[in-house]
């Protein structure tokens, strides 16, 4: 025993070594690169990013230089805090302050101690940089709108935080990253790739020169430019038309689904968010509590489709064989279903075939419609599941895929969703009704409904809604390119088309006619409660309407939403017609429709409900 | 005539290769780790890597002088050269050049020594001799006292100049006076005395304390022949004794740079912001040499291609810390190969050892092999923090000329004792 003791020790120390130096060398070898080496300085070089031009070409989006100064805290030397402090226009409080965060955040990488130097402090502090050690300039490109519209669509870059420079390791802090828009939905094909140079330092801190002559640096990829579907012409005139409005505009051409406009209103000038003053105005948007111009209400804004969802339970009605094009229904003012009390309709009066029932939007007719396609089979659970299904072929009820990052669901109720409901209740077509005529637990958001008017226009397919037209040197997504089709018969859209068409002749939308172009379209309003002091109180209606032009030859389909705008063919109506003679003609002819849009602020109902006076609503 | 013409096989080749190898693979590595800029000068002597290769040509010159010598000559000698060695280390209290703190070392012309590095191979030699003595007995507790005086003299001299890493270094010969027959208890002692520091700083005193109480009542409890109550009261109170007064000892009378080092090893310090601010102003050194270690990777950066080696991140890298040039430029097979060829050096003396006939021999190689384990311990292990920092070289592979000769002499009169036991036959 007393002969193997040490041997026995020697053998446990060098197994205990290896082990440790394996530990050390290989199996926590991810912890090391030449990015963790403090011994190693890296110098990036920002590429310019991609520029953004709208789909006639037209420059929208461009970069300007920015500087800002970056600390590494290890680094830094005793220096003269009240001269460094009056070149970057901070105080010394403020400069404590600063360091402080940087330290805490790491000492040996950098953080960014002062962004975005004007022109003016950039000069006068770069002769002087070399005094502070352990500060540097690190350029960068901010954005250089060339436009005031499409803030939604553009987005905008900002600072990467804590939390996406954690899971990406591409970023650094003061990297900056895409938000929103585009700029987040394109980030990687418009950020490029940065480039490095690493330089080997000594302990003093000094370079010695390029790490291994350079074998490493990698040169910037410049980012690449890309198109988008939007008319900024277009774009810009929705927007006008939108002003003193809340509520969104969707345009999409129908053959492409590229997205032509995309309108929320009231938006902001793209220019606010740049630079320095980024943050300042970045919180006033967001604290705008009454307008919040920073929800694109084109893609978030779920509200119940109205009646031009009467079209698409047309639709389904026809393709599950519940009624036929000449099924008629005969409308005394109302629908009585054995409920409480009949649902009322506002048509006129009359006998009401489908294409009058579109064109009048008898209720009366789709609630028949619809209660037939619901009393199909034997259990309304079972045709719910049918009817919602084919609801959703259509878009709705579920994230449509575009290439904007936000978005809403909607909702597309089927059999379960009632069943959950109504747990210990036998539910039938009339317990549900007022979906036929798009007001029960139907939910949708502008983009969906535009996207099904696409569809209709279509006769009964539709290409995934997408803002990219073209990205330099890169094919656009092939999902954005692959036709998804309806579970509708394309014969069943020719006497629903007919029906939308005559909106305009004999119908809801008569006097919103655009001279020498057949437009389809349907009036839709949308009951508008909200809660006041804990009470549940009406406002005036949203005004809803969606339509495609021309006829034939669709080049448009779009979706208008105007918050309490009361009915339909008002204020919605006006500007589906507006845009499209502008889309179409590229000038507008409709000068008085124009000047009344033009001159309409809702801002006075918007502030009802604030007022903490009694209102009326509906006038 | 057999032995005549055999003469150099008499050396044990494996040891002597062994030798070799970790000699030339530290120069290479002293080389990566002091040279500057572009031009190596390989006899350039103002640098590091150019007063080692002269260094290492000296060696060979004490080696064939060690060899030359007759074997019966270290033994007959020892006492002698133990004495002339202790003069040596009182004589820096006179005549001692300070450096960085420690006064170690004697300026002779354009040279310095370290009479400290001589002073192992001495006391191996006088320890050997006393051991292999027929009137010593390490049993006895008088012979116990001797053995300990002779070693306590050269660790209580170098101690006094400040230099604690080679202190500790003769902690090593308890393995030689185990392996000679030192009584069990010692053993079992120092175990204790370790657990309980370590517990006693890591867990606290009272803990500690009453655990070890509890062991203790234990024992007492249920040995069948029931120890007498007395032995057992005073074990629990050296325990107590010892669980507070470690404490004590570390929180009153270790001074902070102490303490830290402890603290990091023990991982005492809960807070990563204040670990991290430790690890950066007071271990400095050991941050950036694990750092170096850790970015070799499997194969390492390449030989003169170490960023943190060249950069000089890690100070003191070609002397005590030019184990991290290995780990950052050969990576993990550097590194591994260093450990294997010293595990194989440590087993190899100690097999040799265990087969020489005289008692002499047998001592000296014992102590020739723990000297060299606790080296090999201590520094590769404090490069890698796995133990507190404590400064000493890695033998024949740290930059130095004491070092290297000092090494050499221990290991050689060795290899020259054991070629002596060949003769025999
Ligand atoms: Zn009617």
């Amino acid at each position: 025993m007393r002969q193997f003791l040490l041997f026995i020790i020697i053998i446990i120390v060098g197994l205990t070594f290896i082990g440790r130096l394996f530990y050390l060398q290989v199996y926590n070898l991810e912890g090391h690169n030449l990015f963790d080496d403090n011994a190693i300085r890296k110098v990036y070089d920002y590429p310019k990013r991609g520029f953004v031009y709208d789909r006639n070409g037209k420059l929208l989006v461009s970069n300007q230089p920015s500087y800002d100064v970056m600390v590494i805290p290890r680094e830094v030397k005793p220096l003269d805090t009240l001269e460094f402090c009056s070149l970057l226009k901070i105080d010394k409080e403020q400069f404590n302050k600063i360091y402080k965060k940087a330290y805490h955040y790491s000492p040996r990488l950098p953080s960014v101690f002062v962004p975005q130097l004007s022109k003016e402090d950039y000069a006068a502090l770069q002769e002087k940089m070399r005094k502070y050690e352990g500060f540097y300039i690190q350029k960068r490109s901010l954005r250089d709108y060339q436009t005031t519209i499409g803030a939604n669509v553009l987005g905008y870059i900002a600072e990467a935080t804590p939390y996406q420079i954690e899971n990406d390791p591409y970023y650094n802090m003061g990297d900056l990253i895409g938000k929103q828009g585009v700029e987040l939905s394109y980030e990687e094909e418009l950020r490029g790739v940065k480039g490095i140079k690493f330089i080997q330092k000594d302990r003093f801190n000094r370079d010695i020169g390029p790490y291994k002559d350079g074998v490493y640096d990698t040169l910037p990829k410049q980012g690449r430019d890309i198109t988008i579907s939007i008319d900024s012409e277009l774009q810009k005139y929705g927007e006008r038309l939108m002003q003193m409005k809340h509520g969104g505009i969707v345009a999409i051409e129908p053959n492409s689904g590229e997205i032509l406009a995309l309108v929320s209103a009231p938006t902001y000038d793209p220019n606010l968010l740049v630079g320095r003053k980024r943050s300042r105005n970045f919180t006033k948007l967001y604290n705008d509590t009454i307008n919040r111009p920073l929800i694109d209400r084109g893609l978030l804004r779920m509200h119940e489709p109205g009646s031009p969802f009467k079209v698409f339970v047309a639709l389904v009605a026809l393709q599950e064989n519940a009624i036929t094009p000449q099924t008629t229904v005969f409308c005394n003012g109302g629908y009585n279903y054995g409920g409480r009390k009949p649902m009322g309709c506002h048509c006129g009066g009359g006998k009401r075939d489908l294409v009058l029932g579109i064109a009048k939007s008898c209720n009366s007719y789709f609630a028949n419609a619809f209660r037939k396609s619901i009393d199909m089979y034997p259990d309304a659970g079972n045709s719910m599941d049918i009817w919602s299904n084919h609801m959703k072929s259509f878009g709705f009820g579920d994230f449509l895929g575009y290439d904007l990052a936000i978005g809403k669901k909607g909702n597309m109720p089927n059999g379960a969703y009632y069943d959950k409901w109504y747990p210990d209740f036998n539910w039938g077509a009339t317990t549900i009704i007022s979906n036929s005529i798009g007001q029960g637990e139907v939910l949708v958001t502008p983009i969906q409904l535009a996207n099904a008017t696409a569809a209709i226009a279509n006769k009964g397919y539709y290409y995934t809604p997408h803002i990219i037209k073209h990205i330099e040197g890169k094919p656009i997504d092939k999902k954005y390119t692959t036709k998804n089709q309806t579970t509708i018969d394309p014969k069943h859209f020719d006497p629903v088309i007919q029906g939308l068409f005559d909106v305009y002749n004999n119908g809801t939308a008569w006097f919103l006619k655009v001279p020498g172009i057949d437009v389809c379209g349907k009036t839709g309003t949308a009951e508008n409660f909200t809660i006041i002091d804990g009470k549940r109180t009406q406002l005036t209606d949203h005004s809803i309407f969606i339509a495609f032009a021309p006829k034939d030859d669709p080049k448009i389909a779009l979706a208008v939403f105007v918050e309490n705008g009361y009915y339909g063919a008002r204020w919605a109506g006006r500007i589906a017609s507006l845009m499209i003679e502008k889309y179409l003609k590229g000038e507008v002819t409709l000068k008085q429709m124009e000047q009344m849009v033009l001159d309409k602020s809702l801002e006075e109902e918007y502030a009802k409900p604030y007022s903490g006076k009694p209102f009326t609503i509906n006038n | 005539m057999y032995r005549e013409t055999n003469r150099h096989f008499r050396f044990d080749w494996i040891t002597i290769i062994i030798f070799l190898l970790l000699v030339g693979f530290g120069w290479l590595n002293i080389l990566s780790a002091s040279h500057v800029g572009e031009t190596i000068d390989y006899f350039d002597f103002s640098q590091p890597y150019g007063k080692q290769l002269m260094f290492i040509a000296l060696t060979v010159l004490l080696i064939i002088l060690i060899l030359s010598i007759e074997s019966k000559f270290y033994e007959r000698f020892s006492s002698i050269i133990y004495i002339v060695s202790m003069l040596s280390l009182v004589g820096l209290f006179i005549a001692g050049k300070n450096v960085n703190g420690a006064t170690s070392w004697y300026a002779i012309g354009g040279m310095t020594i370290q009479p400290s590095e001589f002073a192992k191979a001495a006391t191996a030699l006088a320890v050997a001799k006393f051991l292999s003595d027929l009137q010593t007995d390490i049993k006895n507790f008088k012979d116990q006292i001797k053995a300990f005086i002779i070693i306590a003299i050269p660790a209580i001299l170098i101690l006094l100049q400040n230099d604690a890493g080679s202190t500790v270094v003769y902690a090593s010969f308890f393995f030689v006076f185990y392996r000679e027959g030192l009584p069990k208890i010692y053993l079992t002692l120092s175990l204790l005395l370790i657990f309980i520091s370590v517990s006693s700083l890591k867990f606290g005193a009272t803990i500690t304390g009453i655990v070890f109480t509890i062991l203790i009542l234990a024992y007492h409890f249920t040995r069948r022949k029931k120890p007498r109550i007395l032995q057992t009261l005073f074990a629990i109170a050296t325990c107590l004794v010892l669980s507070f007064g470690i404490k004590f000892f570390y929180q009153n009378i270790l001074q902070p740079h102490q303490q830290d080092r402890i603290s990091l090893w023990l991982r005492l310090e809960k807070d990563p912001d204040k670990i991290a601010q430790m690890r950066r102003d007071i271990l400095y050194n050991l941050y950036e040499s694990e750092k170096a270690i850790s970015s070799g990777g499997l194969t390492g950066k390449g030989f003169l291609e170490g960023t943190r080696t060249t950069g000089k991140f890690v100070p003191e890298q070609h002397t005590d810390y030019i184990f991290s040039t290995v780990g950052e430029e050969w990576g993990f097979a550097g590194t591994t190969f260093v450990v294997v060829l010293f595990v194989l050096l440590l087993l190899r003396i100690l097999h040799l050892s265990e087969l020489q006939k005289s008692q002499f021999s047998r001592v000296y190689g014992y102590s020739v092999a723990s000297i060299l384990f606790f080296h090999f311990m201590i520094n590769i292990g404090m490069v890698m923090g796995l133990i507190p920092t404590i400064g000493i070289p890695l033998p024949f592979f740290s930059y130095g000329g004491s070092g290297l000769w000092g090494f050499t002499i221990l290991l050689f009169i060795f290899i020259k004792l054991d070629s002596n036991r060949i003769n025999e036959w």
